[in-house]
């Protein structure tokens, strides 16, 4: 206990600063995923067979991106990417260069759970507005979008606490955050205490994140 | 809209699903006319084509063959931003009631208001009104959930309602309720076709619906029109006609089923 307690002065700096980059990180990530993520999955949706627009070619052509770039193991991508993140944010280590391949990594993985949740709303929903005599657009943005809306931030939630376990993944290639610290210190030197304030860390992150996802949800959610 | 043409008219519309080389026939090319002010039933059982015929008058979904005249407007030859508009002049009502969960009765009435694009001073007036024609002016805050089924599906008739239509398709709207509660909705219908002279094609599988509602019904079987009925005077024709007027005096041993299960 003692030895925890010293570490944690002897160490607090770095671990402020792991977890400024661990939120750095997950917050673009999750920037990625609601400002790109969201419009490919209602694409993927609405260019389905089933959709509100069907167009085979361009579904299938977006359906294929999505299923290569989910089939990476991410420190591949990580890797992989590295020239692509130094001309994005003229740097390829870092938390920075790590948020490029992880948005990489989330865009098409939420864009699934976006269009998995936008399945589920009940056709006759669609149909109503159809009758009404709504456009496409307005059927996504007044009635797909909010009746999926609960549904969404459980995707949402569910993504955020992945990825900053995946944040932490991208510790081994030298990105910062919390996963890297614990790999440098913790398991490289034998610094036991600094990997179990950074698992400690990290699983108050994760438990937060679920917190505040399950309180959205239950205020967004009307049935 | 010229006076004398009729309010509905559907020349020849058939629906065909599927490929070339195995086609299914939902709809069998039919004929419909409806004057201003009439009530129809489209009768028969599930999978019979009376949904299709139902969702072609507003064109939810396309004729594959044949014409479709609103108030003798050709719908089926309009761009889709004149069709989108055609349609915010028929109202519809489902057996779901198609409420939105995130909206308030008040919004969800608005729905049909906002797409069509007026003012929102306009769509509260309007969505008040609507919601105050189906004796629902209490709960204009509540949400569906906080409904009952009967409630839930006066609130979709208000939305129905909202845009003021002349016509308005009803799909089933009273199978999800109890007897009690579908004839308190049926009363509201009755009384929107005596006091707006509404035009209504009314899609039941229950002969009661009709004989109370309608003054005349089409019976569907297989996709195909089999028998058109007055119910005033009703001679039906077919052996599935003649069952649903059988049933509708009480099911007996000697019941004869018009065909094998569906």
């Amino acid at each position: 206990m003692n030895e925890l307690l010293k570490a944690f002065v002897e160490f607090g700096p770095d671990l402020w600063k792991a977890t400024t980059d661990t939120f750095l990180m997950v917050g673009v990530t999750m920037l990625s995923a609601v400002l790109l993520g969201t419009p490919l999955g209602v694409f993927l949706f609405v260019t389905s067979d089933q959709g509100l627009y069907p167009k085979p070619l361009l579904n299938r052509v977006a359906a294929y991106l999505v299923n290569v770039l989910r089939s990476f193991p991410f420190i591949i991508l990580l890797v992989l990417l590295i020239p692509f993140s130094r001309v994005l944010v003229g740097t390829s280590i870092g938390p920075k260069a790590a948020a490029v391949a992880l948005s990489f990594a989330v865009i098409p993985y939420f864009a699934r759970l976006v269009e998995q949740n936008l399945r589920d709303v009940p056709r006759g929903m669609v149909e109503m507005a159809r009758a009404c005599g709504a456009t496409p657009l307005q059927i996504v943005l007044k009635v797909l979008i909010p009746e999926a809306l609960p549904a969404l931030l459980g995707s949402l939630t569910v993504t955020a606490t992945g990825f900053i376990a995946y944040s932490a993944v991208a510790g081994a290639v030298g990105a910062g955050g919390l996963g890297d610290l614990a790999i440098r210190f913790g398991y490289y030197r034998f610094e036991t205490s600094v990997m179990i304030w950074c698992v400690i860390i990290m699983f108050i992150l994760v438990q937060c994140t679920q917190w505040l996802g399950d309180w959205l949800v239950r205020r967004a959610d009307r049935r | 809209m010229t006076s004398d043409s009729p309010m509905i008219e559907l020349q020849g519309v058939s629906k065909t699903y599927g490929s070339a080389k195995s086609p299914v026939h939902a709809l069998l090319p039919t004929d419909l006319t409806l004057a201003q002010g009439e009530v129809v039933g489209l009768l028969g059982f599930s999978g019979a084509g009376k949904s299709t015929l139902l969702r072609l008058i507003n064109l939810l979904e396309v004729p594959s063959s044949g014409r479709v005249l609103i108030g003798g407007r050709d719908l089926t030859s309009l761009p889709a931003a004149e069709l989108r508009q055609a349609r915010q002049q028929v109202g519809m009502i489902f057996q779901q009631f198609n409420l939105l969960s995130s909206r308030s009765a008040l919004e969800n009435v608005s729905f049909a208001l906002e797409v069509a694009g007026l003012s929102s001073a306009q769509r509260r007036e309007r969505s008040r009104e609507a919601l105050s024609a189906v004796g629902l002016s209490d709960k204009e805050s509540a949400y569906p959930a906080q409904l009952s089924g009967g409630q839930k599906q006066r609130v979709a008739i208000a939305r129905a309602l909202a845009m003021r239509p002349q016509i308005l398709l009803s799909d089933e709207a009273t199978s999800a309720l109890d007897p009690h509660t579908a004839l308190s909705i049926l009363r509201l219908l009755k009384q929107l076709k005596r006091e707006r002279g509404m035009t209504m094609v009314v899609v039941t599988h229950d002969i009661k619906v009709a004989s109370y509602l309608c003054e005349r019904s089409v019976v569907l079987e297989k996709g195909a029109v089999v028998d058109r009925i007055d119910m005033s005077r009703p001679e039906p024709v077919s052996r599935l006609g003649r069952f649903f007027f059988e049933t509708a005096k009480g099911w007996t041993d000697q019941t004869e089923l018009p065909q094998e299960e569906t």
